[in-house]
């Protein structure tokens, strides 16, 4: 156990499943950076150094160094996933997704239902999301809900570094695509991480917190942003449960229906935007299926639907803050009282 | 021709079955779609078999080919069984896909058939990877693209021959153009020529005759051996003939009639045959005993695959993810 950045959990994970399993390589835009050049050939470790190191120890054949042309990498990299190789292969930055979107929704997605169960494509595409950066509207979106959508992916929101760690060892290990979101402002976030690999399974959620007034529930970096308000509120009386999923794809739904019929009471926080995303995909799935446990309306807590701007004073309010999941709670709980006061 | 010629007289014979097999699966399921039995989008690959052919004979199991929307004469040329392609296509569930993928992504990865694909241009990406990892393992195995002179302009196949060249990958991308995208001409819709946008992405590069199982045999062979040899990606500009429309249902009203009779009239297994016959390396009557059992054998499995049993509903959620 040791005190380990974000950055250099995402790192580690990488080492160690490179280091026990040759057929897991590692390409990208600049993942070493430096190819062809004549100076450094791991200049750069990534645009945000997270896999800095890699290239010097594994070579040139096990990482490397792509074109800047999306469709054909991350293509091959599906290509290689389904021929006997468990490659991880960076898109930078999320949005990019936009550029390659064919060879994740209608190939790497589909090959397993398409060929009859005879595809295995153990294929981990790790990417950078979320706002917070002044990166503006193309290098700070969210968008897992979109490949949340799609049958044959699997979509995992690491909310610490600890997390981080075992949730992307997990990925390597899988048979299965796996989408891996790396929240771009959390990678200088440190915690104590083992320094020995481990794995955290899909689709089981993780109660960070545990109360009995509200349930909210948190994806990715708002998991900080949940706990936070849940100790502020704490300190007012006021207990909360923090649940975070871990994966958007599986979804462990049955712990958060379990914590919802103990409050009776939900809170969603997502940085996405709010139409056809996570929060609302949980208000209807408690609506559905814990509805009679509900002794308030639901809240959601989102980013608006709005691009990611670029004005520092913008962005602040356009990200969804402690104060405001503080706000929904407090609101919630008010319902109660405007009830009784009926 | 001359090197094509070198062909034992076991593989001409093979040569011959293969195409025969392509053709006669092609035409069964021209009749039977027009009957209305077969559902979806099927597009065929009738007169086009040389192309395929004359790759796929240099090929083993350790090579892998992504094919295109016209896949099932590469799935026959790369050695996947008649039966269950027929199955497949027809939705059954002992198809070769279970029923879930169709004719539009037929596919056998325990032959290295990669997947025809509904996406045009889709494969070129996929197959980089399975160079690569050919590469990597050191397996000495080489992949094969085919794609139509449409998808020749995709971004993800000029991407491709960009992949190919920088991680010098054993690959070898097949341009097969019937002169049609669709229902418009490559003539209009290909800005300069194949030839030159290979060699503009460094790929050695070549046009070849696709009527002429020979030259594509060895315009293969040549691209193919440089591939395992390490010396690269290459490009070959294949010329052929579609004797059916884009898609089966497709009037084709943007041929001239004339056009498309002089198609039928270069039949490249026609033009094969005579060849081998005329050469005395393979008897007529022999090939006319083979014409008649592929025929049999094709006729059998149709009539085994209109016989058998659909999917269920326990079918429709399984084969998603290998666990979830």
């Amino acid at each position: 156990m040791s005190k380990k950045s974000y950055r250099q959990a995402i790192n580690e994970a990488m080492r160690q499943e490179m280091e026990r399993d040759e057929r897991v390589i590692l390409m990208g835009e600049d993942v070493a950076g430096g190819t062809g050049a004549a100076g450094d050939q791991d200049a750069w470790g990534g645009p945000m150094g997270v896999t800095k190191g890699l290239r010097p120890q594994f070579g040139p054949d096990r990482v490397l160094d792509t074109h800047l042309a999306e469709i054909s990498f991350v293509g091959a990299a599906a290509g290689a996933a389904l021929t006997g190789l468990r490659p991880i292969v960076e898109l930078m930055f999320v949005d990019f997704m936009g550029v390659c979107f064919d060879q994740i929704l209608n190939q790497t997605a589909k090959f397993r239902y398409m060929f009859g169960g005879k595809a295995v494509t153990p294929l981990t595409i790790r990417t950078m999301y979320g706002a917070g950066f002044r990166a503006a509207s193309q290098h700070s979106q969210c968008l897992y809900p979109v490949f949340t959508h799609i049958p044959g992916l699997k979509v995992v929101l690491p909310s610490n570094a600890y997390e981080a760690k075992g949730l992307l060892i997990q990925a390597i290990r899988d048979d299965d695509p796996v989408v891996f979101f790396e929240h771009k402002a959390m990678y200088d976030d440190e915690m104590e991480v083992p320094d020995e690999p481990y794995a955290i399974p899909f689709g089981e959620a993780n109660v960070t917190r545990e109360g009995d007034d509200v349930t909210i529930v948190a994806f990715g970096r708002m998991v900080n942003f949940a706990n936070e308000a849940a100790d502020n509120l704490a300190r007012r009386g006021i207990s909360c449960t923090v649940v975070d999923p871990r994966t958007t794809s599986p979804l462990d739904t049955e712990t958060i229906l379990e914590t919802v019929a103990e409050t009776g009471r939900l809170v969603v926080v997502d940085e996405a935007h709010p139409r056809c995303g996570m929060a609302g995909d949980i208000a209807g799935l408690v609506a559905e299926h814990a509805f009679d446990s509900l002794k308030a309306p639901i809240k959601l807590v989102t980013a608006p639907h709005a691009p990611v701007p670029f004005s520092p004073a913008l962005e602040d309010i356009y990200i969804p803050g402690v104060d405001k999941i503080e706000a929904a709670v407090a609101a919630v709980l008010d319902h109660d009282r405007k009830v009784a006061a009926e | 021709m001359a090197s094509g010629m070198q062909l034992s007289r076991d593989e001409l014979g093979a040569a011959y079955r293969r195409m025969r097999t392509i053709r006669e699966f092609e035409d069964a399921v021209h009749t039977e779609f027009a009957a209305g039995t077969i559902p979806g989008f099927v597009h065929l690959y009738a007169g086009e078999e040389a192309s395929g052919v004359g790759v796929c004979m240099h090929l083993d199991e350790r090579d892998a080919i992504a094919s295109t929307h016209r896949g099932h004469g590469h799935c026959i040329a790369k050695g996947v069984e008649v039966g269950p392609m027929m199955h497949e296509i027809f939705g059954r569930k002992e198809g070769l896909c279970g029923g879930k993928g169709g004719s539009m992504h037929i596919a056998d990865l325990s032959k290295g058939m990669l997947g025809a694909n509904g996406i045009v241009g889709a494969g070129a990406p996929l197959v980089c990877g399975a160079a690569l990892t050919a590469k990597l393992l050191k397996t000495g195995g080489v992949a094969i693209c085919f794609y139509g002179d449409g998808a020749s302009n995709q971004g993800a196949v000029l991407e491709s021959y960009n992949l190919a060249k920088i991680w010098n990958l054993p690959v070898v991308f097949v341009a097969e153009d019937n002169g049609y995208a669709e229902a418009t001409a490559s003539a209009w819709s290909v800005g300069g020529t194949q030839k030159g946008r290979g060699e503009g992405f460094g790929l050695p590069s070549r046009e070849v005759d696709g009527g002429d199982f020979f030259a594509v045999y060895e315009a293969a062979g040549e691209a193919i051996e440089r591939a395992r040899s390490g010396g690269g990606p290459s490009l070959l500009h294949v010329k052929l003939n579609r004797f059916y429309g884009h898609f089966e249902g497709d009037a084709g009203t943007y041929r001239l009639p004339e056009e498309v009779e002089a198609a039928r009239n270069a039949d490249p297994i026609e033009l094969f045959r005579q060849r081998i016959v005329e050469a005395s390396l393979i008897d007529a009557s022999e090939l006319d005993a083979a014409d008649r059992e592929i025929e049999a054998e094709i006729r059998a499995c149709m009539v085994a695959a209109k016989a058998a049993p659909m999917p269920g509903e326990a079918d429709l959620m399984t084969d998603i993810y290998v666990a979830y």
